[in-house]
């Protein structure tokens, strides 16, 4: 009898510590690990020789940003892609509604639409990001990333680097 | 009991009382996010599947996120033209699929054809003379979708399941007609 009240309990308890878990990580702040180099030398910057789960950086992610969906140029948010839902990408925005872009590739330039952003990677040579597929929705962003809390040489706040060249006013 | 001993009962008792309002908020939460929430439904773009006045809709969230969710079904999302704002339409197809629509049907017959690009659905209100959809805004990423509405909970009268096809009438009148048999 002891022996099954006691499983009941750690049971019992362990629910309640993951909806709590699952609550505060929803609404306030969670911790992810940034995969790939699209976001150099921001994240991972290219003098790691090996790249796994405790190389990778890891970043505080802070939701509170999702009640009013106020963002602004340089901040790094991460989003759903709107090509594969269930992945979620890292990138800055460089791009608000109402700006104009140019797009290298061609000789255009793109005005951002109402209720969308433009996101880039720091590390323009090798990020799959809105110079590919265009604005993104601002309601597929799923948290601003606020800080590096993983490796401890690097751990801080993250800049909020305002956008180089390609936009134009 | 000296006045230290009950200072220390009061208070465990008030951390216990918060913990447990604490638990039940995250349990509701976790509930509403994951599993089914409940939605205001209002406007002419969903007529005659839902009505003008305010209807109150269950929609269930595990579809979505698994992604479930097809053409037919209706589905509440966040407007890609502003993000605090949800719009229920229904999903016309998926990515891949041809969709062929009247662009302006008050005005002219002028329709377009489109295909959905891979991650995105292209959703049209029931009533294509009144609804702000997919031919105004384009595919929507499917990241977009909160949740696929099931069940319609309020007014009363038209209590029930939401079908995978526009309503030709008007439910309201369906009731009436099955009370007064003519």
């Amino acid at each position: 009898m002891r022996s099954t009240s006691f499983l009941w309990n750690v049971c019992k308890s362990s629910f309640t510590f993951g909806l709590i878990g699952l609550t505060v990580s929803d609404r306030v702040a969670s911790v992810v690990p940034v995969r790939g180099l699209s976001m150099s030398p921001t994240f991972n910057p290219p003098n790691n020789t090996s790249s796994g789960l405790f190389t990778d950086d890891h970043v505080l992610v802070e939701k509170r940003c999702l009640t009013d969906y106020k963002f602004s140029h340089g901040d790094v948010v991460v989003f759903c892609s709107p090509r594969n839902y269930k992945e979620k990408q890292i990138k800055r925005i460089t791009g608000m509604p109402g700006d104009w872009i140019s797009v290298p590739s061609s000789y255009d330039a793109v005005r951002i639409p109402e209720g969308h952003c433009w996101v880039e990677g720091d590390n323009p040579t090798d990020s799959l990001d809105s110079r590919s597929f265009g604005p993104i929705p601002l309601g597929l962003i799923r948290g601003r990333a606020t800080h590096v809390l993983w490796p401890p040489q690097r751990v801080g706040k993250i800049d909020k680097k305002l956008p180089r060249s390609g936009l134009s006013f | 009991m000296s006045l230290f001993q009950l200072w220390a009962f009061i208070v465990k008792e008030a951390l216990d009382k918060s913990f447990l309002v604490a638990k039940f908020f995250c349990a509701v939460h976790v509930t509403d996010t994951y599993l089914c929430s409940t939605a205001l439904v209002h406007g002419p773009s969903m007529l005659p599947t839902f009505n003008l006045t305010n209807e109150i809709v269950l929609l269930e969230r595990i579809s979505t996120q698994n992604g479930k969710a097809g053409p037919g079904d209706v589905v509440v999302l966040r407007s890609p033209e502003n993000p605090r704002k949800f719009v229920t339409k229904r999903i016309i197809g998926t990515e891949g699929d041809n969709i062929t629509y009247i662009v302006d049907p008050k005005n002219s017959d002028r329709t377009e054809t489109i295909i959905v690009p891979k991650g995105h659905v292209w959703v049209q209100g029931d009533n294509i003379y009144n609804s702000y959809d997919s031919r105004n805004f384009g595919p929507v990423p499917y990241g977009l979708l909160q949740g696929k509405v099931f069940w319609r909970i309020w007014p009363a009268g038209v209590f029930g399941s939401i079908g995978r096809r526009p309503e030709t009438v008007d439910p309201a009148l369906k009731v009436v007609e099955q009370s007064n048999p003519s």
